[in-house]
Formats: structure tokens, sequence, C-alpha cells
């Protein structure tokens, strides 16, 4: 009982960690993308038509990822070429992504989906308990954990992520340093785009392997909320999410054992721990202003 | 800035080359006010398929304007209104959230025909509408008190409202007239509609040892987890058959078209009156998707329960029913009144939950 | 191609007008071509979109209930930006303004009085306010992040508005359907002409933008928002407190978010009811950026954002552009109007060859 619990949570978990990745490297070169929901959804209409169109899901997780990614581009050009305002770009990438994958997808609706099979590893699967839930997963599972470790790696140990990080810090003294700003920043924009449509194809063909519109249903604005609660660094992020999505899976548990509170209740105690949580993390003042990028949300334009 | 002058001489010659459009025709317009969007493959989706069986079926006489993901609250009585004021003869708002609105917008045009789904109230020219989704559900009930072997089933509701826990009910009744000790445990998903959420609502529930599936709430996301955990699931608001080919016993599917073909019909021939009706399984409004994936035993008896309530010879709502305290609430025989049914706050003997009060 | 922008010495004031014309022109030719290309009539579309709703009266004044809470919720969360605070979660705020406004009519429905209003409206600027003010108290005391919080705190004020819905303030004679009473009388803001439905809330929008704008230009307190928003070092050094700062930039945007609340439920809707808002206080984020966090911009982004809903709909029932479409139009409208502006703080240069400086690529 308690691994099928815990196999819902990593199902549950693996959308929410894969697009706050993404959205922490892009937070973390200093561009704040609030458009995290409307590149997941544009992500979770391509990979869903390009697995119908070829029948492979893994075309469709390509396919996901590209369609996050060309998404992104269209933030990209208007904040880091047009300077425009990045909060409100984000969310007009949102509302412009709903439009659009609802549209793309009317074909789609209705039919049923092609579900990512799990790739099992031959005998590190057969150790008892841990095998099943963590050698007997989906590609995209696999891929979260990668990128987890990939990118604190990427970030404090590779030269190209401690430039990232000082463009992030202070981009105009990054820029005298001879880093090309933009150019980085391009890159991690759209790699917060490839994650989220890379998430979105977890929705529509590992977590509810279907086409509906909307399906992201609010899951991007969590990703953002989790790379705050984690403070910009991946392993906290990795604990964040799954911390949400055990009590996300939890009151489900326990409202179905019968416990006799009201179900509002219940469904209001993810958000509440995520608070108390990070209430709790960030009194040591410190630590937070070290890890937050300065330069998040400012425009930034060449001088020469 | 040449080229924009270009570009917008452009677009001036499109636009003029398509102003003389559209014009006036004499067809009557029956129109539609959704809550959802038309894809939505849900509720929403439902009342769409019936709105395009009155388009085929008297396409020549009306056309059928519709708005959708209208959002339940100030705006709805601006589109509601929008629709009287754009000559609509006759409107369906369909959604129970539009009750206040459309009540509004009824007072003041007197002359357009209103129709509201699944609320309470009407007046001389706004009559409301509801399909007995119950009696479908007592049927379910009964064919997962037959297929499950543990005498347990799961039910995702959406939200404690009374057409939710009349369904709960009849589902529990129908059960328990195959299964005197048959159990139900509920869990609401806070949503009508929420794939991710339905899923693991679906895996929930079965990771607590339930081995039948139903659902009210809109995507097939709960069919397709039963499909893949291996039990049996019921389908809900449309037939889910493609989701769960050998999962599927079988589904409510809401068919509204023959309703609304019946009532335009009236309004064309001018014999519409304002009602307040509660159509089930006997007038079409709902119909039972095909019983499969079940021995031909239980076939039959489903087969037989949707003829005796078709014919009225039975009503899942009949006495001697304890509520869920142990509490005597109807006699053997008593038939529930449908007030009591349409505002049902309280569960029957049975149940594994606690009601939210 | 390259596109490099340069910095203007100052704003450029032609710009500043000519920006949303530019926007304006350049989504009307996108639009066309859309439309067009989706077989559907573009100045049909287009006329429906921008014109119609303009025509008649009855249009206009749902156009004023529309703005009414983008713009009062928009211009608190200017000037919360502009001091560098971050509320998100003005819809959480909104919700409970409209639960603790709704306390008199729902729990002395017989209680007939004009004091009832005003009481009203007060508790729904309070209760929002308060709501805020969780956030500012994290952040102050426990240093935690407000965007996080703020926004984590709409979900839960949604669920609390829903328990009380299903719950403890159901209308007992309503068949157990979770709306409460409809409210008295006296507590329905009344409305504003008689010549439709717009009710005080838009008056209530646009004195609060005007005394945010005053404040701004010519009060102490402006000047302090715009100092401790740009440098909290600059602001120290001036005397002025960053934490309370906090205190007042996200108290004043969550009551207002509270009043829009509880304007929004006595004024249009009359009862109070689980769905009360289709998202005004994330659409008026946009709104806040789009009037350039300026509370008369928020005006004016706030009427042109509440168009494109009503033509939105106006299109989709004369023409059949569906919902979607026209979200995906009103995004497009957004990201020209977003990237217009870039005029007026740059000039912006083509570069036909790859020779000069070693910055920017499109």
């Amino acid at each position: 009982m308690f691994e099928a619990i815990l196999l819902t949570v990593i199902t549950a978990a693996t959308p929410l960690v894969v697009a706050a990745l993404g959205e922490l490297v892009t937070e973390r070169s200093g561009v704040l993308n609030l458009g995290v929901e409307g590149m997941m959804i544009m992500g979770a209409v391509s990979a869903f038509a390009a697995a119908q169109l070829t029948g492979s899901p893994y075309i469709g997780v390509l396919a996901g990822i590209a369609g996050g990614a060309i998404f992104s581009l269209l933030f990209a050009f208007l904040t880091l070429t047009l300077v425009a305002n990045q909060v409100a770009t984000g969310l007009a990438l949102t509302i412009l992504g709903l439009g659009l994958s609802g549209q793309l997808g009317e074909a789609f609706v209705g039919k049923p989906g092609i579900k990512l099979q799990p790739i099992v590893f031959p005998v590190l699967s057969d150790i008892p308990f841990l095998g099943r839930v963590l050698f007997s997963q989906d590609l995209i599972f696999y891929l979260s954990i990668v990128l987890v470790i990939g990118i604190n790696w990427f970030l404090f140990r590779s030269r190209t992520g401690l430039k990232m990080r000082a463009i992030g810090d202070n981009h105009a003294s990054a820029h005298a340093l001879g880093i090309n700003v933009i150019r980085t920043r391009y890159l991690a924009v759209m790699f917060g785009g490839a994650c989220a449509g890379l998430a979105g194809a977890q929705l529509s063909l590992v977590y509810t392997p279907q086409w509906v519109e909307n399906m992201a249903a609010g899951r991007g604005w969590i990703a953002l909320a989790l790379v705050v609660f984690a403070s910009w660094r991946p392993w906290r992020l990795l604990a964040g999410g799954y911390l949400f999505g055990a009590v996300t899976i939890g009151q489900l548990h326990a409202q179905a054992f019968g416990i006799g509170v009201p179900s509002q209740l219940l469904s209001a105690l993810p958000y509440a721990a995520t608070i108390v949580v990070l209430v709790i993390i960030s009194h040591n003042r410190r630590t937070t202003l070290i890890n937050t990028p300065a330069s998040l949300g400012k425009p930034f334009v060449p001088d020469r | 800035m040449k080229k924009l002058v270009i570009a917008l001489a452009a677009s001036a010659a499109l636009l003029g080359g398509f102003a003389n459009g559209a014009q006036a025709q004499e067809k009557k317009k029956v129109c539609f006010i959704y809550v959802g969007s038309k894809t939505d493959g849900g509720w929403t989706q439902a009342h769409d398929r019936g709105r395009q069986e009155l388009d085929k079926a008297l396409g020549d006489k009306i056309e059928t304007p519709f708005l959708e993901s209208v959002p339940e609250g100030p705006d709805a009585e601006r589109a509601i209104e929008r629709m009287a004021r754009s000559g609509c003869a006759m409107v369906y708002t369909t959604s129970f959230g539009f009750m206040d609105a459309t009540a509004k917008v009824a007072a003041k045009f007197p002359d357009v025909k209103f129709e509201h789904a699944t609320g309470f109230k009407a007046g001389p020219n706004l009559a409301t509408y509801n399909s007995r989704f119950y009696e479908g559900r007592y049927i379910q009930g009964q064919i997962a008190a037959k297929m499950s072997k543990k005498g347990l089933a799961g039910y995702i509701a959406s939200f404690p409202i009374p057409e939710v826990v009349m369904g709960i009910n009849a589902f529990e009744l129908g059960a328990k007239s195959v299964n005197p000790n048959f159990k139900l445990k509920v869990v609401w998903a806070n949503t009508w509609f929420d794939p991710g959420k339905e899923a693991d609502a679906a895996k929930a529930l079965i990771d607590q040892g339930v081995d039948i599936l139903t659902q009210h709430t809109d995507t097939t996301a709960p069919m397709q987890v039963a499909a893949e955990r291996g039990i049996f699931a019921f389908g809900q608001a449309s037939d889910m058959i493609a989701a769960g080919p050998k999962t599927q016993l079988t589904a409510i599917v809401d068919t509204w078209g023959a309703y609304y073909i019946k009532r335009t019909k009236a309004l064309l021939d001018g014999s519409w009156k304002s009602e307040q009706i509660w159509d089930g399984l006997k007038d079409g409004i709902l119909t039972m998707a095909p019983y499969t994936n079940m021995p031909d035993d239980v076939k039959a008896m489903a087969e037989e329960t949707e003829a005796k309530i078709k014919s009225g010879e039975l009503h899942p709502f009949t006495g001697p029913i304890n509520k869920q305290d142990g509490s005597a609430w109807l006699k053997a025989g008593e038939r529930s009144d449908d007030g009591t049914l349409l505002g049902m706050n309280f569960y029957v003997e049975g149940v594994d939950d606690k009601l939210p009060k | 191609m390259r596109i490099e922008l340069e910095k203007r010495a100052g704003l450029s004031p032609m710009f500043s007008i000519l920006s949303p014309l530019l926007a304006l022109v350049l989504t009307l030719i996108f639009g066309a071509i859309m439309f067009w290309l989706m077989g559907k009539s573009p100045v049909g579309a287009l006329h429906s979109f921008f014109i119609e709703p303009l025509l008649d009266v009855w249009s206009l004044h749902e156009l004023a209930i529309k703005a009414a809470p983008l713009i009062l919720i928009g211009a608190g969360l200017s000037i919360c930006y502009r001091s560098n605070n971050w509320n998100i979660g003005a819809e959480g705020q909104f919700t409970i303004g409209a639960i603790t406004g709704s306390i008199i009519p729902v729990m002395y429905p017989d209680w007939h009085s004009p004091l009832i209003l005003p009481l009203m409206l007060t508790f729904g600027l309070l209760g929002g306010a308060a709501y805020a003010a969780i956030p500012a108290l994290l952040k102050t005391r426990f240093n935690t992040n407000e965007i996080l919080t703020s926004l984590m705190l709409v979900y839960i004020a949604q669920l609390y508005l829903d328990w009380l819905m299903r719950g403890p303030w159901r209308d007992p004679q309503g068949y157990n359907f979770p709306q409460t009473k409809a409210f008295q009388i006296e507590a329905v803001l009344p409305e504003l002409l008689g010549s439709g439905r717009a009710h005080w809330g838009i008056v209530f929008a646009l004195v609060a933008a005007v005394a945010l704008w005053f404040m701004m230009r010519f009060l102490l307190k402006g000047f302090e928002v715009a100092v401790l928003g740009q440098s909290e070092r600059a602001g120290r050094f001036a005397g002025f407190s960053a934490r309370r700062m906090v205190w007042f930039s996200m108290l004043l945007s969550g009551g207002l978010a509270g009043l829009a609340g509880i304007s929004e439920v006595s004024g249009s809707i009359g009862h109070l009811q689980p769905a009360i808002s289709p998202g005004y206080g994330f659409t008026a984020i946009i709104v806040a950026f789009l009037g350039r966090l300026n509370p008369l911009g928020v005006i004016a982004s706030g009427f042109v954002l509440a168009l494109t809903y009503l033509g939105g709909e106006a299109a989709q029932l004369s023409i059949g552009i569906s919902e979607k479409i026209s979200r995906v139009f009103q995004g497009l409208l957004l990201f020209f109007v977003l990237s217009c502006d870039t005029l007026i703080h740059y000039r912006i240069r083509l570069m036909l060859s790859a020779a000069g400086t070693r910055e920017a690529k499109g």
C-alpha cells in the first residue's frame, strides 16, 4: 500500500518538479517567466498531437520539449530583445498558450491516448520495494532525476553555470566582464520552455494519457511557487515537489479512509503545508539572500 | 513606415471585400450558453452534442448560436442579456450557476423564452429542465454489486451539491438491492475538471481496496486508471468506452438532444409553456451506453431494471430506506418526492463517508 | 538582420502616445490576417471586438462593470509593485473581501438600515487588507517570500469560500444549492444611472486610481514608494523603512482587492456564491503592468482589457469566432502593446549586417 501511494506521488510530483527545474534555471539567469502554465499546456498539446500522428510516444516527448521551447522564444524575443516587461509578458504568454492549445487540440479531444510505457531496469527493478519505485518508471521520471543532478552540477560546479549565475546576480558587471548576457538568457529561457514542455508531455502521455483543454489545471503556477519555495536550489526543489505531491495524495487517501473532515480543508493542506515549511526554512535570512538572483525580472540593455 | 501604409491599405481592402457578408435571415435563433468549452469532453460537450442534433433536426427553421466558457457570476448575466438583445427567441442556459442571472434577464425580456438546466427558479417565460441521472446510477449500483468481488466500490465526486449526493445514494441503493452489505467509499475531488486530480483520486480509491470505480467528474482520467489497474468502471456524461474498451461496464450518457428538439418544436408551433421538467430514461434525456464486459445474467438484470424504471414500475428511491445514521427515512413502499431529492443533503445507509454540513 | 536598442535620454513623449496606437494598428493587421485565414470576415470580427461593445448604452454599462474590479485591483497592485513588493495573491484578497463584506447580509438578513452598505464595504476592505497582512507579516517577521505565500493563500481562500457556500452559509431555502440567500435591498450596491446595471464599483475604482496617482505624484508617501522601490539602500538613507513599506503596500493592495470583491458581490451578483471571479486578481496583474504601473494608465488598460473580453463575446455570438481564438487575439494584443512600449524608452535600430557590436541577437 505504501509503495502504491509512493508511485502515485511520483506521478503527481514529476510534472511539477520538471517544470519548476526549467523555471529555476531561467530565473537563475535573471529572467522571471510567469508563463510556465502556458508553455506547459503547449507542451502537452504538442506531445499528444505528435504521439497521435506518429504513433510513438517518444516522438511525442520530443515534440513536447520542442513545443515548449519554441513557444518560450516568443517570450524571449519580447523580453530580451525588445525589453518588454517580464511579468506582464509572462502572463500574456499564458493567456495565449491556453487559447492556442485549445484551438490546436480541438481535433484530439476524446481520442484515446498513447501512454509512455515504463522502462524497467532488468536487475535493479528486482530490488524489493526500491526496485519498483525507482527503477520501473517512465522516461520522464528518470529525466527529472537526471535534471536535478545535472542542473545542480551545472549551476554550482561548471564554468558556464557560474557565468550564468553571475548574470543573474548582476547583469551589468557580467556584461562588463565580457559575458554575453542576452545570448545566455535566450538559452536559459528556452531551457525553461523545454522543461515546461516536457512537463506538459508528462501530463498528456503519462499522468493522464489524453488531451483536454486546460489540462494543466494550474500546475504551472504551483511550479512557479516551488522555485521560490526551493530558494533557487535544485535539491530543495525536488524535496518541495515531493512534499507537495505527498500532501495532495495523502489528503485523497484520508478522504477515502473516511476521516470525516471537510474535503475543502483537506484540499487546502498542500498549500498551507508549503507556506509553513517555507516559513521555517526561510528563517535564516542570509542563505535566502545569497540564493536569490538579484537581477531577477530587471530589464537589461547592453550599452556600447 | 511605407510598408505599414501598404499593409494598412491591403487590410482595408480586405475589410471592404468582406463587409457585405452576413445579412439577416428569417430563421429563429435558439441560443445556448455554456459554462465550459464545447470540447471539454464532459458536461458542456454533451450539451453541445444536443445542440448539434437540434441543428440537424430543425436546421431549416432555426439557427443555434452559442457562447462557451461563460464564467458563473456577473459575466453570466451579461452574456445571457447579450443573447436576448441579439434576437434569440429562446435561450438555454446550461449550468446551475446561471440560475439567478437567467431569472434576472428573463424578467427583463418577457418575450424571450428561457430554459435553465438543473435549477429551481421558474417564471412565466422561464422553464427549468433536468435529467434523472439517478435512474442510471441505480442501474450502475446493481451492476457494481454483481461484478465486485469485495463488495466495495469507489466514487469520485466533484462537489457536495444535491445532484451529486443523490447520485451517490442511488448507486448505493442499487448496489444494496443486490448485496445488502455493499459499501461505498467517496472521495471529493473539489473540481469538475482536472484530469490529474481525478486520476489521483481514482488511484487512492483503488489502493484502498475498491474494485469498481464510478465518477461524477468530467474527464476520462479515472476510466484510464481503472483500465490500467484492471478493474471495472462506469463512464460519465459521454460513452467512455474508447478510454476503457475492457473496463467500461456501461455509462450514463447525457442525450440532451431529444429534449432540445422537443422543446424547440414546442416553441415553433406556439405550444411552449413554462414548466419545471425533470425527464428520465423513458424520455431519452439520458441513455445507458451498451452493457459491456459483463456476463449475460448481469446484463439481463441491468436491462430488466432499465425497462422497469422506464415503465415506472421501479423507482430507485422507494422505501424501506434508512438514512446513514440508521434512522428511518422512507417506509416500505413509500416513494421519495421530487423536492426531497432535488435538495438532498444526507446519505443513505451504507455510504462510508461523512457529508460536509 | 538584428535588432538593437539604444536608450533614449528621457522618455519619448511622442511615443508615449504613439506606442499604444501603433500597437493597435499592428493588432488590427495581424488580427485581420488571422481571421481571414480562418475563413471569418476580418471586418466583422474586428468590428465585433472593438466597435460593437461601444455602440449602445447597455454595452457601455457592461464595460464599466467588467473594468471596475480590474482597475480597482490593478491600481493597488501598481503601487505595490512600484515599491518592489510582489503581491500576486490579489485573487485571494478579493475572495476574502467578498466573504467579510457579506457577513452582515448573511448573518443579519432582517436588518434594514442605511448603515449596512458602508459597513459592508468597510468590512470588505478590512478583510482584503487583513488577508494581505499574512504575507506581509511572514515577510517582515520570518523573511518569507511574498510571491509564494500570497499565491498559496489564493487557493486557501477559494476553498474556504467553497466550504462556506456548501456548509454554514448555504441558503436554507435554496434546495441546498451552494449559494447564500439574496442580499436584502439595503445591502445591494445601487446602480449608478437608470440606463443600465453599472454600479458604484466603477466610481470606487476611478476615485481610488486618481487618488493613488495624486499620492504618487504629489505626496511624500509616493516619493517613499518610488525611492524604496528603486533601492532599499537609498530609501534607508532617506530615512524610509522598507519594513513599513511592505506593510503599507500589501495592506493597500489587499484592501483595494477586498473592496473590489465586496463591490462585485454586492453590486453585480446580489448574493455570495462559490464562483465570484473569473480570475480578476490575476488579470489585474497584467492591467497594472499594461498601465505602466501608473494608476492613471491602469484606468486605460483596465478598460482596454475589459473591451477585449466583451468584444470576444460579441465576436463569438455574431460571427462564431470561438472563445479560444478570442483568447489568442487577446494575447496578441497584449504582446503588441508590451513590445511597442519599448519605443518609449529606446530607439530601435535594425542592423542589416552582422558587423558592429558584440551584443544582441534576435
